[in-house]
Order: structure tokens, then sequence, then C-alpha cells
């Protein structure tokens, strides 16, 4: 056994819990979960149905964990997990799966499919087998401080930029702020306009809030490769930074992993719980709708849709507040099936787009979007993650739709009446 | 060895090993299992009513939207056999005689019409299944020894058991004999294969639904 392979093996050990033991010897193979799979909708291949992802962990958790597996490998009788296998399955646990979670969603039996794909990445990732194009982001992440490589004074500039753009100071690194706003370089390279809409949009609302010089990056590609050592490290100096400037809620971008990362994984990476809430852009800003903190004049009138990003809605329990939002400033919004929590994936999450090898395929399981679009034929599509956009932009160009997307807090931001005005 | 003597077998100390087997590997499964345990999450949590490890163990009961269509013989089939399994098992009167025979405790059972006509339509969802099973490229490939191996462990006691009443086949002896038999080897095998989700299945759906209740997510 390699060193690598050893590696990997002990760390699927220690991450098969209850719930794994639990979901693997309830599996009856009844296959439910493909047909909630976009990779399998749109192929027909069944080596994408979803629990098939988990094959060598599933084989190792019999082998080490039940009294029946135990025997069979004493007396040889059982296939042990080989480096060849994880190598082949890398197209299975990374490029086909975007961590949407439909599978786990669908499962007649309970099993939480998504979750256990999860931490089977970080046993690809300890044995060698997560893709160069993750692994790659994740330690420009580490090293440089972002995935695409932006460094502050990129951010500085961009900064300089909205405040002459827009006329509203951006504040930095500023001490007890309520607020401190994450980035996504996505953002910061591909949509500047972000940083002036939440400029605005806090503005208007009254608030405090700040940019931190030591962390301004939320996306966690260290999550999406399945290495907690690299997650760990980029969510602690997010945390740092908060509790440096002593704020009350950290907000995540529209971003969807990023807000994962940091919500949901966050706290149990760095083995506390936070001193500070952690929000998406979407709640806040449903957050002060409510507290009717967020006046809109005018509305758009063309044909509208929204495509909910995974890890904010049905990963992330954030449904409700994206529409009461398209429905203050989209006179003809609608929606798409199985919109809201059932959302189809755009093909590109969980790190899948930073996967070059996975683009065919990707671009396969985009015709699943395609088609929710085809039904309804919206002018532009609206979305909540920067990553879905490329992706879903991507995709559009690709079976040349003619739909521009935009960014649902952009959009909000526009119709923000000029301070004054 | 004889009709009669096969027969006091099965229900003497064939029936005593089976159900020991049953019992022994069940407790051991469920320890195997659940004592594994989980790290107890730290993330401050969102409560929203109607997202919990209990909410799931009933909803996932009932097919998620659209998912019918998609696999119609899955969760039609599967109703079906799981429900006409547990009409059989529990109100055909002998059945419940036999439990009060073990336990003491007893309740009213169904006319034995009704339950032959259960049967058949059990038997029927189960080839279907099977049918399904063969044809379905997903299920085809899933599919393993085990699959075809439980599916044959769990028709045949239903099989036996309504040849038997029907005094099909074999002497009514042998037949009632081999219906018990059956349902002994059902039993001896239900902790080690894919069966034992008749018990992990609420496990698996409390633990989904506390995992994601957590976030707020009712699934
Ligand atoms: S839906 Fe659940 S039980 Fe069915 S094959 Fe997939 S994981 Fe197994
Ligand atoms: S999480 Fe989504 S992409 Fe991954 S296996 Fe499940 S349904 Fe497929």
């Amino acid at each position: 056994m390699s060193a690598t392979l050893e590696k990997g093996v002990r760390v699927l050990k220690e991450v098969i819990d209850a719930p794994i033991a639990s979901y693997f010897s309830s599996c009856v193979h009844c296959g439910i979960c493909a047909e909630a799979c976009l990779f399998y909708t749109e192929t027909g291949d069944p080596k994408y149905t979803p629990i098939h992802k988990l094959e060598p962990m599933r084989r190792l958790y019999e082998q080490e964990y039940t009294l029946l597996g135990r025997l069979k490998k004493m007396v040889g009788l059982s296939k042990p997990v080989t480096d060849a296998e994880l190598g082949e399955w890398q197209e299975l646990v990374y490029n086909s799966c975007t961590l949407c979670g439909r599978c786990s969603a669908v499962c007649p039996v309970g099993n939480d499919i998504v979750y256990m794909v999860r931490k089977m990445r970080e046993g690809m990732s300890a044995s060698g087998n997560a893709p160069d194009g993750i692994k790659g982001a994740a330690n420009r992440t580490v090293t440089i401080g972002s995935p695409m490589g932006v460094k502050l004074p990129a951010v500085k500039a961009q900064m300089k930029h909205v405040e002459e753009d827009y006329g509203i100071p951006i504040p930095l690194d500023a001490e007890g702020a309520e607020y401190m706003v994450m980035l996504s370089s996505m953002e910061i390279i591909n949509f500047p306009e972000y940083l002036g809409a939440i400029a605005k949009i806090m503005q208007q609302a009254g608030k405090t809030w700040t940019l931190c010089s030591t962390a301004f990056e939320a996306t966690n590609a260290g999550m999406q490769i399945g290495n907690s050592d690299l997650a760990r490290v980029i969510v602690s100096r997010i945390v740092e930074g908060a509790e440096r400037l002593k704020v009350k809620c950290v907000i995540s971008p529209e971003c969807g992993h990023a807000y994962t990362a940091l919500r949901w994984e966050g706290a149990n990476l760095v083995g506390r719980p936070f001193t500070f809430e952690v929000k998406h852009i979407i709640e806040v800003l449903g957050e002060f709708q409510q507290q009717g903190l967020l006046k809109t004049e005018g509305m758009e009138t063309d044909r509208l849709t929204f495509h909910d990003p995974c890890q904010l809605a049905r990963r992330g329990g954030v449904i409700q507040q994206q529409r009461n939002l398209m429905n203050q400033v989209a006179a003809n919004f609608v929606e798409m099936p199985d919109a809201g929590f059932m959302n189809w994936c755009c093909g590109g999450g969980g790190g899948a787009s930073a996967i070059e090898e996975g683009e065919e395929l990707r671009l396969e399981a985009f015709k699943k979007k395609k088609s929710q679009l085809d039904a309804v034929k919206p002018d532009r599509l609206v979305t909540a993650c920067a990553n879905c956009r490329i992706v879903l932009e991507e995709g559009l160009e690709h079976y040349q739709m003619d739909i521009p997307v935009v960014g649902l807090t952009e959009m909000i931001a526009e119709h923000i009446p000029e301070k004054g005005a | 060895m004889n009709e009669m003597q096969f027969l006091t077998w099965v229900r003497g100390p064939g029936l005593d090993l089976a159900v020991s087997i049953f019992l022994l590997g069940v407790v051991w499964r469920l320890v195997e299992i659940y004592s594994l345990g989980r790290k107890k999450d730290l993330a401050a949590p969102r409560n929203v009513p109607g997202a919990s490890g209990w909410h799931t163990v009933f909803r996932r009961s009932i097919p998620p939207e659209g998912m019918v269509k998609r696999s119609p013989v899955s969760y039609i089939g599967g109703y079906v056999f799981h429900i006409g399994l547990a009409i059989i098992v529990f109100l055909f009167v002998p059945h419940i005689l036999f439990i009060q025979s073990v336990t003491g405790l007893s309740w009213p059972g169904l006319p034995s019409q009704f339950i032959d006509l259960v049967t058949v339509v059990t038997l029927a969802a189960m080839v279907v299944v099977l049918v399904d099973r063969i044809n379905k490229p997903v299920k085809r490939y899933l599919s393993t020894f085990q699959d075809w191996f439980t599916w044959a462990l769990t028709f045949l006691p239903i099989l036996t058991g309504w040849m038997a009443v029907q005094h099909l086949l074999l002497p009514y002896t042998t037949m009632l004999a081999l219906h018990i038999l059956s349902v002994e080897l059902l039993l001896v095998f239900l902790p080690f294969t894919k069966l034992f989700h008749a018990f992990t299945v609420f496990g698996s759906r409390w633990y989904n639904g506390k995992v994601n209740g957590h976030k707020g997510v009712p699934v």
C-alpha cells in the first residue's frame, strides 16, 4: 500500500461515523437517488448514481466496521480499496458531483448521500486523488489569499473605483462595525458592481459595515476539495478578522459554497462556536426588507426568473427571502419548474466548475437547466451566487441561449434611489 | 426425517436457533452502527418548524413531488409490497395466534379471503419489482448477489405460506414446514444484509432530518 493510499484510508476510516454506517446499512439499491441527480438524468449513465459514487468508502466501512466484513477480510474474501480505484473514482466524487444535495432530499430510506460525498472527499484529498483544478484553487487561497490569486491591492483598487463611481466611502478595518462584508474573487474580478451595491444598500439602511484587510475572500476551496486542514486555515482567517474587528455579523457574499463553509462548517472546522453571526447577503437583505430598511423605486418589467443556488436554498435553508426580494423589484417574475427547495444545480457547484476536464460533462448536465429555462422562457435570469452565474453564462453561451444573468443584490441596489435625489 | 419430524424441528429447535441469531444479530448490528457516534455540530442552529429528525422519519414515507413519475415501479411496487407484507405478517389470524403463543399479545385479524387477496397482490408486486430490477439500467447496475438473494429470502415465505394455505403442490404439513423454514432463513439473514434497513431506516431518516434540520431545512 502506498503512503498516500494509507493516509487516504486512514482519513476515510476517521470520517466514517454513525450516520454513514446507518446510511450504508440502509441502502436498498432502489436507484431513486439517480433520478434526482442531474449527472444521471442528463447522461443516462448509471455510474452517476449518487450512492455508487461512494462505493470505495462503503467497502471500507464494511471491511473495517462490521463483524461480517472483518471476517471476510480475514479470510481474504473482500476486495481492498486501491490507489487505482480511488483514481478512477475522482470523476465520480468531484466532476460529477456538485454537492447539490438533491439525492439526499429524495432517498426513501433517508440516506444523506451528499453528507457522505463531502466526507469521502476528505479521503480522496488525503490520498492525492483530488482534481488539480480545485487543488490549485485551494492552495492559492491558502498562500495568496484567494482562489483566483486576488491580493489586497486589487481589492483596494476596486474599493477606490467604487468610491469614485458611487460617491460612498468603503470602510476598511472599521472596528466595531455591525457587519463585516466578505467578497468572492469572482466578484472582485468579474462582478465589481457587487461592492457598489453593498455600499448603497448599507447606506440606505443606515448600518455600519466594513471590509477586512486580512480576510476579504470568502470562497473556501479547501472545503470543496475535502481538505479540512486547508478549509480550517481559510475559515480561521475570517474568524480572526471578525473577532479583531469585533463585528456582530459576517456577511457571506453571493457564493453558495462560501456560505456553507462559513455558516455551517466554519465553527466545526475551528472547533468552537463563533462569537459572531454569519448570514448570506440575501438573508441580510431579507431582514432589511422586513424591517422597512430597504426602499426601492421602479420595477423591472421584463420576464425574470430566479435560479436558486443549491447551497443557499436546499443546503442552506434560505428560500423565501429571494422570492420576496424579487417581488419587490420585478413586475414579471416567473418560477421555473422545481424552483426553490428542489431546484436543479447549475452543474458547477462544489468546486466542479474549477475542474477543466469536467467541462464536457458539465455542459451535458446543463441540459437540465436548459429545460427548466425553456419551460418559462425568461428574458433574464437572476441568481445569487457568483459561481452559478459564471457556470450559467457558460452553459447559456454553449447552447446559444440569449439570456443575460444578473445578481440579485445588484439588481436590488439599482432600484435604490440616489441619496439626496 | 419424515414431514412430521421436519415440522417439529422447524417449530422447535429450528425456530429457537433462528430467533436467537436474529435477536443477537439485530442488537449486534445496532450497536456496531450507532456506537460509532457523531461529532457535535457547533454551528449556530437555525430553528424552523418541521425541520427535525422526527419529522423526516415520517415525512420520508411520502414521495417527494414529481418522484413517483420518475420511478413509478419503485414507489408503487414498493408501497404495495411493504404494506402487503405488513398486513400478511400482522393481520393473518394464524400469525396472530402464533405471536400470542410466544408473547401473550393478541389483536383482531382480517378474514382469510382478504389476506389471500393481499398475498396474491403482494407476490405480484414483488415480481414486478424484480422485473424492474432486471430491466432498469440503474437498478441492474447497482445490483449485487445480495439484491437477488434478499429478494428470494423475502419472496419465499410469502409464496410458501400462500401455497400451504391453498394446499398447492405439496402436502400441507410439508409446505407449512417449508414456510416456517423460509421465515427462519429470513430472520437469520436479515441483520446481515440490506434487509436490515427495516431497522436502520429510522436511524438514517432521523440523522438526515437532524443534520439538515440544524440548518433549518426540512428534508
Ligand atoms: S435512493 Fe437511497 S436506498 Fe435507493 S439506491 Fe439511492 S441511496 Fe440507496
Ligand atoms: S449531491 Fe447532487 S450532484 Fe452530487 S450525487 Fe447528489 S444529486 Fe448528484
